[in-house]
Parts: structure tokens; C-alpha cells; sequence
């Protein structure tokens, strides 16, 4: 028996939503990576050309 | 592996599929709950005094709103058995059964850690404390324990939705001042009014949960005269600003104007006791104090915006 068959069975409603649910969750952290980015930028401002070389 | 097949036609009750769609996780958050916490936010942050980057102060501004979606979660976690019962909410994912409680925890408890952990690292502590503050007033004092308990429910839970602006000062200053209290103040004592007024007209549904919403247990007599009295106390807060001097003399006019409008319809409430005339009554009121918030404080961000622009 395949370790595949031991699991539960989705309707092919329950999938769509699983699937649904899975591309809200990967654009939310593409969303966060972004924010994360755009936070540093922000942070930094124009300070960063200001270090000693 | 995977632990769920689509192929095979065996199920186990004690692995039961989620069945939420991606916009019952979003009405988990009150997206109009939220939409007036990131206004009243907005407000704070306009007219506190200092500078911030706007795309730091929009970053802060999600993370205020995602705070108080997550406390509107663990809010739908909780009271998902009274929710059930009542007309108004047996709609809501949980008590509906298309998000389970625990999910519903998870979803409230991550985004509660989250929009603090970001908030302390865009703004700075003493807005994220509030933040955290705010979340478990909501959640855990009002939510848990004021709610079932004591007819001051909202009275005392209204704070919860007094902090934002005052989090949206400290966002900007790192501090609390006499101007975010104020501003805190006009939220909190509008809020009785606001869900009492409503209460007179859903209190049949409240009866059948068995929250001690005022109209229940005192009765609608004690109810409107305290909407009476509440709103007296309003509409002196709700002109502070101007006499503080951060409202200008549009927010003079404006909240005094609204105020005796305010107190007119109160004084109907409490005046109008029968039959549908009671009933239009506290409609009219319900509607007009969300009216009235929303002014007052709209009036604030134009201000705070002509003065940004130079024009006051």
C-alpha cells in the first residue's frame, strides 16, 4: 500500500479551496518579502550613501 | 508523503479537511471593524506632532490593521457559541462550521504576534505595547471576561476600540499625550451610545445568547437614559480638540454642530419609549454616531492635511 493511500479523500470542492487557500498563502509571503524589502529601504533612506569609505 | 490523497475514498473524522474559503479567513478579521480602526489610526498619526516616512507609515498602519483583524478572530474563536445564536452573527465562519475554532485560534494568535513583532520594528516599543495591549483588551478582558459577565461590557471593552489613534500618536511620536487621550476619550464615551442605540433594537437577539447587554438586564428605560447621558459627555469631549488647539475652527464648528445634533437624537431616544417611533429613534441615532465619529475625526485629517501642505 502506498503511503498516499492512507490519507484522507478531498471532494473536488475541498481541493479547490485547499488550492485557493495555498495561493493566498503564497501571496502573502511574497507580500511579506516584499514589505521586508521595501521596510529596509525606507529605514536606510538616503543614510546609506553616508558611510565612511 | 502526503497525508491527504485525492485519489482514495476513505476519510477519518479525526482528520477533517479545512473547509474555509480564502474570504472566510478575511471575515474572520471584521474588515469594517478594521476599516474604522485603520481611520480613527490614520487620524493619530496625521496629527501627531514630528515626521515619518509615508511608506513607514503605511507599513505601520498595516500592521494596526492586521492587529485588529487578529483580535477580531480570536473574538470569532471565542464566541463562536453565542455567535451561533444570534441572527446578526450565525453567519460568521465559525459558529457556520466553515472554519474550525482551532483554526481560527492559530489564524488570530499568528497575526497577533506578527503585527506586533512588525509594528516594533517600523515604529518603534511603545506603539507596538499598545498595539499588544489593545489586542488582549479586545481578546482576553472584553471578549472572555466583560462580555457574559457585566452589563458595562461595552462600556469597559470600548476602550479597546478607543486605543488605535492613540497608537496611531505613538506610532509617530513614541509616546502618549494629552491629545491621544482626548482622542481616545471621544471614541470610548461614543461608544455606548453607539451599541446601546443598537441593542434597544436587536435586544431580543442578545437575550437569546445571554449577553447582559444593558437593555436585557436594566431594561430600556435605564438604557436610554443612559444613552442620554453618555452622549452628554460625548459631545463636550467630542469639542475638545478645538479648545485643546490641535482642531481647527472647522473642528469647532463642525463637532459642535454635530453634537447638538447628536444630543437632539439622544434626547428622542430617551423621550420616545413606544412602539416604532422608539425604534426609528434608535436607528437614527445608531446611524447618525457613526456619522458623527467619522466626521469629527475626517475633519481632523483635513485639517492636519491643509496644515502639511501649508495652507492653514
Amino acid at each position: 500500500m502506498k503511503d498516499d493511500d492512507k490519507g484522507v479523500a478531498l471532494t473536488p470542492e475541498q481541493t479547490r479551496r485547499r488550492r485557493a487557500r495555498n495561493i493566498a498563502i503564497g501571496l502573502a509571503l511574497a507580500a511579506l518579502v516584499l514589505l521586508f524589502y521595501l521596510m529596509t529601504l525606507f529605514k536606510l533612506g538616503g543614510s546609506v550613501a553616508e558611510r565612511a569609505i | 508523503m502526503s497525508f491527504v490523497s485525492e485519489n482514495v475514498t476513505s476519510s477519518s473524522p479525526a482528520v477533517e479537511p479545512s473547509r474555509g474559503e480564502v474570504r472566510d479567513f478575511v471575515a474572520l478579521l471584521k474588515p469594517r471593524v478594521m476599516s474604522l480602526v485603520v481611520f480613527t489610526a490614520l487620524v493619530g498619526m496625521a496629527i501627531a506632532p514630528g515626521n515619518m516616512h509615508p511608506g513607514l507609515a503605511a507599513i505601520a498602519l498595516l500592521c494596526i490593521a492586521v492587529g485588529a483583524g487578529a483580535s477580531g478572530a480570536l473574538n470569532m474563536w471565542w464566541d463562536a457559541d453565542i455567535d451561533a445564536v444570534m441572527l446578526r452573527t450565525r453567519g460568521r465562519p465559525v459558529p457556520a462550521g466553515r472554519v474550525t475554532p482551532g483554526e481560527a485560534l492559530a489564524f488570530g494568535l499568528f497575526l497577533s504576534g506578527f503585527s506586533v513583532v512588525m509594528l516594533g520594528l517600523v515604529a518603534n516599543l511603545a506603539s507596538a505595547a499598545l498595539l499588544a495591549f489593545t489586542i488582549f483588551f479586545y481578546a482576553v478582558i472584553y471578549t472572555m471576561w466583560l462580555k457574559r459577565w457585566t452589563t458595562q461590557n461595552i462600556v469597559i471593552g470600548g476602550a479597546a476600540g478607543a486605543f488605535p489613534p492613540m497608537i496611531g500618536w505613538a506610532v509617530v511620536t513614541g509616546s502618549v499625550s494629552l491629545e491621544s487621550i482626548l482622542l481616545f476619550l471621544i471614541i470610548f464615551f461614543w461608544t455606548p451610545p453607539h451599541f446601546w442605540a443598537l441593542a434597544l433594537i436587536k435586544s431580543d437577539d442578545y437575550t437569546r445568547a445571554g449577553v447582559p447587554m444593558l437593555p436585557c438586564v436594566a431594561g430600556p428605560a435605564e438604557t436610554r437614559r443612559q444613552i442620554l447621558l453618555y452622549s452628554a459627555l460625548l459631545v463636550v469631549l467630542g469639542v475638545g480638540p478645538f479648545f485643546m488647539g490641535f482642531g481647527g475652527i472647522a473642528y469647532g464648528i463642525t463637532s459642535a454642530g454635530f453634537g447638538v445634533v447628536f444630543l437632539l437624537l439622544a434626547w428622542r431616544v430617551f423621550r420616545r419609549t413606544e412602539g416604532d417611533e422608539a425604534t426609528t429613534a434608535a436607528r437614527q441615532l445608531f446611524a447618525f454616531s457613526i456619522l458623527y465619529l467619522f466626521v469629527l475625526f475626517a475633519v481632523l485629517l483635513g485639517e492636519a492635511g491643509f496644515s502639511a501642505v501649508g495652507l492653514k
